[in-house]
């Protein structure tokens, strides 16, 4: 492999009318290839497959292979070639297409998240993608495909730098490590899923109606092969997305790595987070494991109508409940307390989730659990809150009950007090509307616990009460603050 | 709606044409129902079959125009100082609360039916998938009214994510 001896991804040329024009860059010169491989590989073998099976031989399908390759490595060789960008101040601007050109203009401020990910292929030539995520639709997301390893890391740091309103030289923060996964952990986990539990019933059956029926055991073995294929690509899938998990702290947010063949490098800034949830499958709990997941906000696509992405990291994919409490405290500074249950008449309601049901709402924070086979608790910071809602059902009504749901950016992001007593949602209505309001206006009101973050955070942004810097270029940026680089709110 | 969640204002309700265009709709499933039934009866030739479908338009169509009615009173909005409430529903009764400060963008439609008795629905949009500020059957000026009166809310107290 002969890589081009180059710190960045690609030359930097001048174009365009004289004067200070934004310094476009290219991207690396091997993309092409990679990119033709990664479409070829799976296409090769699902030919090659196809051909072992008819009488024909390899030699055609090689032909049809040869002349894809050279289609593929020409269209990436073109988009190489019309494709460039460029850091212009307080925006990354991408331009890309031949016929159609697509110039993008990523307003720093607004960014949402910085990914560096390496596809296998890509890995293999040292190179990385550096995907761009803005808030709002997620159309206007920004992908430089590929970059060279030290180059995307380079440009992550001065775009986080930047999003920060510092000055973009600035050397990208030391993390301080947090927590990592270890491979068995996760492999026992992924084994201990709902789906192992519907194999060894199947294959239990197979076992019990092979002495009875052939038929019948011919017909539960063949759903169990099936069954045994689909569950074993899927424990791998997960094993491989989270091999080597590890979750890191810095100023800017959480820095979480993963991956065995394509590895992820994300980072989740403190700001964008929505909710923050521990999720107890119940395979897990003789162990005591538990998995925490935060959403990130991502907001509807207008041109999508009601379609909104979830965005749901793993921040831990698996690991001891009192792993998990720890992180919560020490890297979103939440400080959890006691639910309260709902009335216990509300058995009557929810028989199965009486069992875990339980919320409350403290120091700007509320907080609900419920499920009965995966107990799931959901933390919300109030200042998140986009929606309220109060619902009472014929059951709940006779038994004086009502539920209050509590939405935050995103599809099914919701905290909800399921099934308390009548007049204590009413109550809980009210004052979370005005709670939230007063967190709206005035952030989190001082009550709330700041973590170890809050410290760690520049002190541009640590102010106890957070008065956002307005980030170069805001102003003219438009769109209502989205992209404040808000102090820590959790 | 419970005494603890009146609010301090008056609630809003959808304009009457609605109560008329939701007995329009009403009537023209009952005269459909009707000609399915006829036409069943005849193409069998069975005068019980007739009867029985006959009996059961005319016990339905009473039942559903009270369930309609009560859903259309049902709806009801309040525009607060910094949150707009919206009520709705008879079994499952909701309450729902938008501050002005999360709307993303504002909605008003108008379905065939709608523009012909010249209503409109107006819909509130957040980042969260799951709210669901809808008003339906509002006069068209009102439904105009509500929504610029929301936009400009919207931009004076908006909030980011």
């Amino acid at each position: 492999m002969n890589l081009p001896a180059r710190g960045t991804g690609g030359e930097p040329e001048r174009e365009g009318p004289a004067g200070p024009g934004p310094a476009w860059q290219r991207l690396h010169p091997l993309t092409p290839v990679v990119g033709a491989v990664r479409s070829l590989a799976v296409l090769a073998l699902v030919l090659l497959e196809d051909s072992r099976s008819h009488s024909g031989g390899a030699g055609p399908v090689l032909i049809v292979v040869g002349g894809l390759a050279f289609l593929l490595l020409l269209t990436g060789l073109v988009r190489f070639a019309v494709t460039r960008w460029a850091l212009d101040g307080p925006t990354l601007r991408i331009e890309t297409g031949l016929l159609r050109r697509d110039a993008r203009q990523l307003p720093l401020a607004r960014i949402q998240a910085v990914d560096v990910v390496r596809p296998f292929v890509a890995r293999a030539f040292g190179l990385a993608e550096l995907r761009v995520r803005l808030a709002g639709s997620g159309r206007a997301n920004g992908r430089l495909a590929y970059l060279t390893e030290p180059a995307a890391l380079d440009l992550r740091a001065r775009l986080l730098a930047g999003h920060h309103g510092l000055d973009q030289s600035t050397p990208e923060p030391v993390e301080q490590p947090l927590a990592t996964v270890p491979p068995a952990r996760l492999i026992v986990a992924a084994l201990l899923s709902p789906a192992a539990g519907i194999t060894l019933v199947l294959a239990g059956a197979l076992v019990a109606l092979t002495t009875v029926s052939q038929a019948a055991a011919a017909a539960i073995g063949g759903t169990l092969f099936v069954y045994v294929i689909s569950f074993a690509h899927r424990t791998w899938r997960r094993v491989a997305d989270q091999y080597g998990f590890a979750v890191a702290l810095a100023p800017d947010g959480l820095r979480l790595r993963r991956g065995l063949l394509s590895t992820v490098a994300e980072t989740v800034p403190f700001a964008r987070v929505q909710a923050v949830r521990k999720v107890e499958p119940l395979a897990w709990r003789p162990m005591g494991w538990c998995r925490v997941e935060v959403d990130v906000a991502g907001s509807p696509g207008r041109e999508q109508g009601t379609r909104s992405s979830r965005l749901t990291r793993a921040l831990l994919p698996v690991g001891p409940v009192a792993t998990a409490d720890w992180l919560l405290s020490s890297a979103l500074g939440l400080r959890q307390f006691e639910l309260a249950k709902p009335p216990r008449r509300a058995v009557w309601k929810s028989p199965l989730s009486y069992h875990f049901l339980g919320s409350a709402s403290e120091s700007g924070v509320v907080a609900a659990s419920r499920g009965r086979v995966r107990k799931t608790t959901t933390w919300m910071p109030l200042e998140k809150v986009q929606s309220i809602r109060w619902v009472e059902g014929p059951l709940q009504r006779a038994l004086h009950l009502a539920t209050v749901r509590v939405d935050a950016a995103g599809r099914g992001v919701v905290a909800d007090m399921r099934d308390r007593d009548s007049g204590e949602a009413n109550d809980l209505f009210e004052s979370l509307v005005a709670a939230s309001r007063s967190a709206r206006r005035h952030g989190p009101t001082p009550a709330v616990p700041r973590g170890a973050m809050s410290t760690a955070v520049p002190s541009s942004n640590a102010a106890p009460h957070p008065a956002p810097p307005q980030a170069p270029g805001e102003a003219e940026l438009g769109g209502p603050a989205l992209g404040q680089p808000d102090a820590p709110r959790l | 709606m419970s005494t603890a969640l009146q609010g301090t204002q008056a609630w809003a309700k959808p304009s009457p044409r609605m109560w008329a265009m939701r007995k329009a709709e009403v009537g023209v499933l009952t005269v459909l129902a009707l000609a399915a039934g006829v036409a069943g009866a005849v193409g069998t030739g069975s005068l019980p079959g007739a009867i029985g479908a006959l009996a059961g338009v005319a016990l339905l169509a009473p039942f559903s125009l009270w369930v309609t009615l009560r859903r259309y009173r049902a709806w009801a909005y309040q525009e607060r100082d910094d949150d707009l409430l919206v009520s709705r529903g008879v079994m499952f009764r909701r309450l729902s609360v938008v501050p002005y400060g999360r709307m993303q963008f504002v909605d008003v439609t108008a379905g065939p039916v709608e523009r012909l008795f010249k209503l409109a629905s107006v819909k509130l949009h957040t980042a969260a998938a799951a709210s669901d500020a809808r008003i339906p059957g509002l006069e068209q000026g009102e439904a105009a009214r509500l929504r610029d009166r929301l936009a400009a809310l919207g931009e004076a107290r908006a909030a980011g994510l």
